[in-house]
């Protein structure tokens, strides 16, 4: 048998579900028997059989990635619960496979297919997709680029209207529950996991307890990097509406106009703005423009 | 062989894997280290911590990159996004060579994050040494590839393991991470005898050697990583530096991580047997 046909039969295999008890299925979800498939490319020995000897591979890729897709979403989990966590991350990982080299991308899309599966998060929508927001925000904010931070040297280039270019780690989100907390609470219990070439002996359970969740609340959050750590910074909703135009590539007096200031006398939007800025540039939000 | 081509020259001694846990201990003690292999795929990115720490550790230490996820045996082509990644931390490490595994493990762009094995077929060897020497050119550094524990074994087979292994290399005319824990596991998986496998690999390509601990199960071994390295496994490490002469030699602890101490203790053990088999 050709190459080619052997990786394409053993790579369909393995990736097939696993059953409640963690086995290999008896026939794939088109069915085609897994037997017969791990007859006609895989021989037996004294111990094992030809199922059984596959049945090792479909049971460390699922329990690899499951335990990575978990390790990356505490907060999902801690608001679905384990069982209906497992039962989505299986069901978005048959739709959406792996496509890098490395399993941090692994959740890059999870956001996108729970709002075209909103069964999956039903009655917790809201804060669940808020909490994948937080949470694929927060593990791009750990390794995003760090560019070459503005200084005041560089302001007068920047001309008289200037734009202002952010920090690829820095995240916007607007948030309707205030999961910033919530996640917060949960890290505190979860230790560090790494890439390694490993097997594993059993699907890691995962420790992140149900909890009580909060109520609705408007929170808007730069999600950002300060000493290699991430933070979560709580923002006014004028400060992310600024953030987010100059994030789009708007210009200075752009972005500041497109704030909603009624009520608030010139005076005092200015003051904001001043005040807001000098926060920005101190924490190093601002980078050189590319 | 204990420096050659295939190692860039160098005579690293015994390392360890970096590993998430030890780094405080690693950046607060500074213990006198030979060398550390890190996992290419954990830094493969564009900043933050483990960029940080990557750089703390190459002011003081040498380091050696070990990947995970090239699968020269995958039947598609390397991943270039992949390729720039690794020659940008080429680049930052400067690691004298590169390794990663003699395995497959995608189809059509999706990734199984698992290192598959090979059926030992002369198709599949040429498939895969091609890849090796692309790798290779465009990394403009030596690749090396190590052999993998395996739980299962083809019918499309033609050759034995170690044969297969002889193949790939010569014909990518690169060099050989030797992983004896990896063939003491496939050897009790497969019922062959782990020492024809060492004594028949050509050790003038060997470049570093792995070893490790495994997990024994009723009916297979599995390779977790998890356990100090057992005498039958130490026993085949005797056996290839007799072969290969004292060669850079790294422990493989990646699961139930012990303190640093305990880890490069067990790792240190190898130089016992070097000074008992080639006396340096």
């Amino acid at each position: 048998m050709e190459l080619d046909r052997i990786q394409r039969s053993m790579f369909d295999a393995v990736r097939q579900p696993l059953t409640a008890g963690e086995g290999m299925r008896q026939r794939t979800r088109d069915g085609k028997s897994l037997r017969s498939i791990a007859n006609e490319i895989i021989k037996p020995n004294d111990r094992l059989t030809s199922f059984e000897r596959l049945e090792i591979y479909n049971r460390q890729y699922w329990f690899r990635i499951l335990a990575a897709l978990s390790d990356d979403f505490p907060g999902l989990r801690a608001i679905v619960g384990e069982r209906r966590f497992e039962k989505l991350a299986t069901a978005y990982l048959l739709d959406c496979p792996s496509g890098s080299f490395t399993m941090r991308n692994l959740g890059s899309r999870l956001e996108a297919w729970l709002r075209e599966h909103p069964e999956h998060i039903a009655k917790l929508e809201s804060i669940a997709l808020d909490m994948v927001r937080l949470e694929w925000a927060e593990i791009e904010a750990f390794d995003e680029a760090a560019k070459p931070k503005l200084t005041e040297a560089d302001l007068p280039g920047l001309g008289p209207d200037p734009k202002f270019e952010l920090q690829p780690y820095v995240r916007l989100l607007d948030l309707r529950y205030p999961v910033d907390d919530l996640l917060i609470s949960v890290r505190r219990e979860q230790e560090v996991a790494d890439i390694v070439s490993n097997a594993v002996t059993e699907r890691i359970r995962s420790r992140a307890r149900r909890r009580r969740l909060p109520k609705p609340e408007p929170v808007f959050l730069a999600v950002h990097r300060a000493d290699n750590s991430v933070y979560f910074k709580r923002i006014d909703r004028e400060a992310y509406t600024v953030l987010c135009a100059l994030r789009d590539g708007k210009s200075l007096s752009d972005a500041v106009d497109a704030v909603d200031w009624s009520g608030r006398g010139p005076e005092e939007a200015s003051a904001h703005v001043q005040q807001w800025f000098a926060y920005w540039s101190a924490q190093g939000w601002f980078c050189k423009t590319t | 062989m204990p420096a050659n081509r295939f190692n860039g020259f160098t005579q690293y001694g015994v390392g360890i894997g970096l590993r998430i846990p030890h780094y405080r201990h690693i950046l607060e003690k500074k213990p006198v280290v030979d060398w550390f292999e890190i996992i290419s795929e954990n830094s493969m990115i564009d900043g933050g911590r483990p960029l940080a720490v990557l750089d703390q550790i190459l002011e003081q230490y040498r380091v050696v990159q070990h990947g995970v996820s090239m699968y020269f045996g995958s039947v598609e082509p390397l991943n270039r996004e992949h390729l720039k990644r690794l020659k940008a931390l080429v680049r930052r490490t400067k690691t004298p060579w590169l390794s990663d595994h003699l395995c497959w493990g995608s189809v059509d762009g999706s990734y199984s994050h698992d290192l598959l094995p090979m059926p030992y077929t002369f198709e599949a060897a040429a498939k895969t040494a091609q890849k090796i020497r692309e790798a290779r050119d465009f990394l403009e550094v030596p690749v090396v590839v190590e052999n993998v524990s395996s739980y299962a074994e083809f019918h499309a087979s033609e050759m034995t393991e170690w044969q297969f292994l002889t193949e790939v290399v010569e014909r990518a005319d690169c060099g050989i991470l030797l992983d004896v824990n990896n063939i003491y596991v496939s050897s009790r998986n497969h019922s062959f005898d782990p020492f024809e496998y060492v004594n028949s690999v050509p050790h003038d390509r060997v470049a570093q050697i792995h070893i490790a601990g495994h997990s024994k199960f009723e009916k297979y071994i599995l390779d977790t990583h998890d356990h100090p390295v057992i005498d039958p496994v130490w026993n085949l490490y005797a056996r290839a530096i007799e072969l290969t002469g004292p060669t850079a030699t790294l422990l493989e602890w990646d699961d139930r991580i012990p303190s640093f101490d305990e880890v490069h203790d067990e790792a240190l053990k190898a130089n016992r047997y070097v000074a008992e088999r080639v006396g340096a």
